[in-house]
């Protein structure tokens, strides 16, 4: 088997690349003494098998941070056959230095210029023969977004593995090297690269003009934000109620009249336990993918390193910097790969205090139980305003936990962040994110989701000659343990429950309640309209929103934080601010004479 | 002679030193900030926040106190 090292800087397009090369095809795999998992596929290139390896962006080759020592624990250990190098076309007057120390490597190596139509626009020239000869490796340019310039890459990379059939480690002697490419980078510029002294202004700095204005930047940003969960809620919601007419359809027309013959208990089971729970569950699927569309355009825009810019000031007096505030706009999506994302940070300090801010951001899983609970209990009218004033709470209550915490975990980390040019994705890119997060969610709903219902209709059925999810069923009987804490919150017994499997992942909950009342979509949002008042609900929603990181969560902060002392203080610190907080807004609103 | 973060938006400066340890030093070079560059600062964040500076084509926001550390000869 051959093997390429992907490289480059962060921000030059490499992983577009490397998904352009591999398609759907790389997996997370482990390497030997690598502590961080790195992102590989094995492909055909020409005739023959390669694995292509995506290494971690770094600036430098002898640089201290994680990434950077991990792309040199690679280098030292594993042998390749060739290094493809992905350079940012419009940015060669700085990244160049990255080849110029990989070449003292001895290893075979290609040059990719991307973000060529980039570089046009902007009036960068570029001699890729000069570039080739100064290097001693092929150049091509290309964009990896748009495929332009690809299959000529790619051709160039059939030929390079042909001319370098072996296997081979880097010369170690060139990592303990100290870089002094100064003068060599400044003359290499100088040659090869030509570009306008004086850049027009352009598009990016025409909206940054707004977006970072001193005064309505920040207004600027919630209200974009507003903007976004308003599309997200006015296009989601009529496609959720459609499919949840279509579930209904099936079971009335098909479903009902099928399972006749069976026995009782197993009808019960199949219907209001399986298909019910699942059903339930399934109906946010068309809302989830239009979630993602919406984070995809933002996180793809460069507008999030605009956040950073915008909120640092605050964040750096909270302990944290521009960056936590990033990674808890990226846990809106999921909390997991926001906790992944502080591998950035070097500071432990600031670290821990991110990690233990992260779990605060409203997911897409605890989006789904709050679009369930608003429509059912709301009117049309407020409700995208109740849904906004808990994203406010989540942002509040990271903000309240950096606040106290911030004298136990301190940290002195400077920020030095990219500011990269305001960018559009492109459809193929969209068509492929909604994919990717309509399978992971059909995955779960076939999977833990599935195990959570069916164990919950075991405990709201079991012993089966008592009532479903009366108080003689395990469920019951779990319920009223938990009763003296969670009625002076307005929780009842039944909701609790629901709660409790919340605990491994939020996106049960919803399935649970629909299991615990044995009713489906429509007519458990009717249910719960009844039962609850619009303080209880609220109050579940506070609860549900800050009360423990989901289980998945809490192991990836086992995982990154490497203690579990720290992994049990991110469960009881926000159980403990989950029960507070909704025990102030439960007794507040009901001694208002709510 | 000054440095980094007494230049106001709009005013360009080239880079003399930089007096940072080895660590953030070769992070800065990488993001192009290395002595001899040409520097441009295009906005400061309110609150004494981070300034965003231009340095050949790329953007960077970097905080006034890492600002402070760089020296800088007014560019005419």
């Amino acid at each position: 088997m051959k093997r390429i090292a992907l490289l480059g800087m962060p921000n030059t397009g490499k992983s577009t690349f490397f998904n352009r090369l591999t398609g759907a095809g790389a997996r997370i795999g482990n390497w030997p003494g690598i502590t961080v998992d790195l992102l590989s596929a094995k492909i055909l290139l020409g005739d023959a098998m390669v694995e292509v390896v995506d290494l971690p962006g770094i600036y430098n080759l002898h640089g201290f941070s994680e990434d950077e020592l991990v792309v040199r624990r690679f280098l030292e250990s594993q042998p390749v056959n060739l290094l493809v190098v992905v350079l940012n076309a419009t940015q060669l007057d700085r990244q160049l230095a990255l080849p110029l120390q990989l070449k003292t490597l001895g290893l075979p190596m290609v040059l990719l210029l991307n973000m060529a139509d980039e570089a046009n626009k902007l009036g960068v020239r570029v001699d890729a023969e000069r570039l080739a000869q100064a290097l001693g490796a092929p150049v091509c340019t290309l964009s990896a977004k748009f495929g332009s310039g690809f299959e000529p890459a790619r051709q160039v990379l059939v030929e390079q593995l042909h001319r370098h059939p072996k296997l081979q480690l880097a010369d170690k002697a060139a990592f303990g090297q100290d870089d002094s490419i100064e003068q060599e980078l400044t003359a290499l510029v100088s040659q090869s690269v030509s570009a306008p002294v004086q850049l027009p202004a352009s598009v990016t700095d025409r909206i940054d003009h707004f977006m970072l204005h001193p005064w309505f930047g920040l207004p600027l940003f919630f209200a974009l934000m507003f903007l976004a969960f308003q599309v997200i809620y006015s296009l989601g919601t009529p496609l959720q109620d459609g499919l949840d007419w279509l579930l209904g359809s099936f079971k009335d027309a098909w479903l009902l009249p099928a399972a006749q013959g069976l026995p009782p208990d197993v009808r019960s089971f199949l219907i209001e336990g399986l298909y019910d729970g699942l059903g339930t569950v399934l109906t946010f699927l068309p809302i989830i993918i239009v979630f993602f569309l919406v984070m995809a355009v933002v996180e793809d825009s460069g507008y999030l390193s605009r956040a950073a810019f915008l909120m640092d000031a605050l964040m750096h007096r909270l302990g944290l910097d521009g960056r936590a505030f990033v990674m808890q706009l990226m846990g809106f999506g999921c909390n997991v790969p926001a906790i992944l994302g502080t591998r950035v940070m070097r500071a432990s300090g600031l670290r821990r205090l991110s990690m233990l801010t992260i779990p605060f951001s409203l997911c897409s899983a605890r989006l789904q139980v709050f679009l369930f609970f608003i429509s059912a209990i709301f009117a049309p009218s407020i409700a995208p305003l109740v849904l906004f004033s808990l994203y406010l709470m989540s942002f509040g209550l990271a903000l309240l936990t950096a606040l106290i915490w911030r004298r136990r975990y301190t940290s002195r980390e400077p920020l030095l962040l990219e500011l990269p040019p305001y960018r559009l994705p492109t459809p193929r890119f969209l068509l492929l994110e909604a994919w990717r997060h309509a399978r992971q969610f059909l995955r779960a709903a076939g999977g833990f989701i599935v195990i959570g219902v069916v164990l919950v209709w075991f405990l709201t059925h079991y012993p089966f000659d008592a009532a479903p999810a009366s108080a003689e069923t395990l469920a019951g009987r779990l319920a009223a343990l938990a009763a003296p804490v969670l009625a002076p919150i307005g929780l009842d017994s039944l909701l609790s429950i629901a709660l409790i499997f919340g605990f491994v992942a939020k996106e049960i909950v919803i399935g649970a309640l629909a299991v615990i009342y044995g009713l489906g979509g429509n007519e458990l949002a009717n249910l719960l309209a009844a039962k609850l008042d619009w303080v209880q609900a609220y109050s579940f929603m506070l609860f549900t929103l800050i009360y423990t990181p989901c289980l998945a969560t809490l192991s990836t902060i086992r995982q990154e934080s490497k203690s579990w002392g720290f992994t049990l203080l991110s469960t009881a610190w926000p159980l403990s601010l989950a029960w507070l907080v909704s025990f102030l807004f439960y007794q507040g609103a009901r001694s208002l004479g709510f | 002679m000054t440095s980094l973060d007494q230049l106001k938006p709009h005013m360009r400066g080239i880079i003399t030193d930089l007096h940072v340890g080895q660590e953030l030093g070769r992070r800065m070079a990488g993001l192009g900030l290395r002595p001899g560059n040409t520097i441009e600062v295009i906005r400061l964040a309110p609150l004494k926040g981070p300034m965003q500076v231009r340095i050949g084509h790329t953007d960077l926001m970097l905080r006034r106190n890492e600002a402070a550390q760089i020296g800088i000869r007014l560019a005419p």
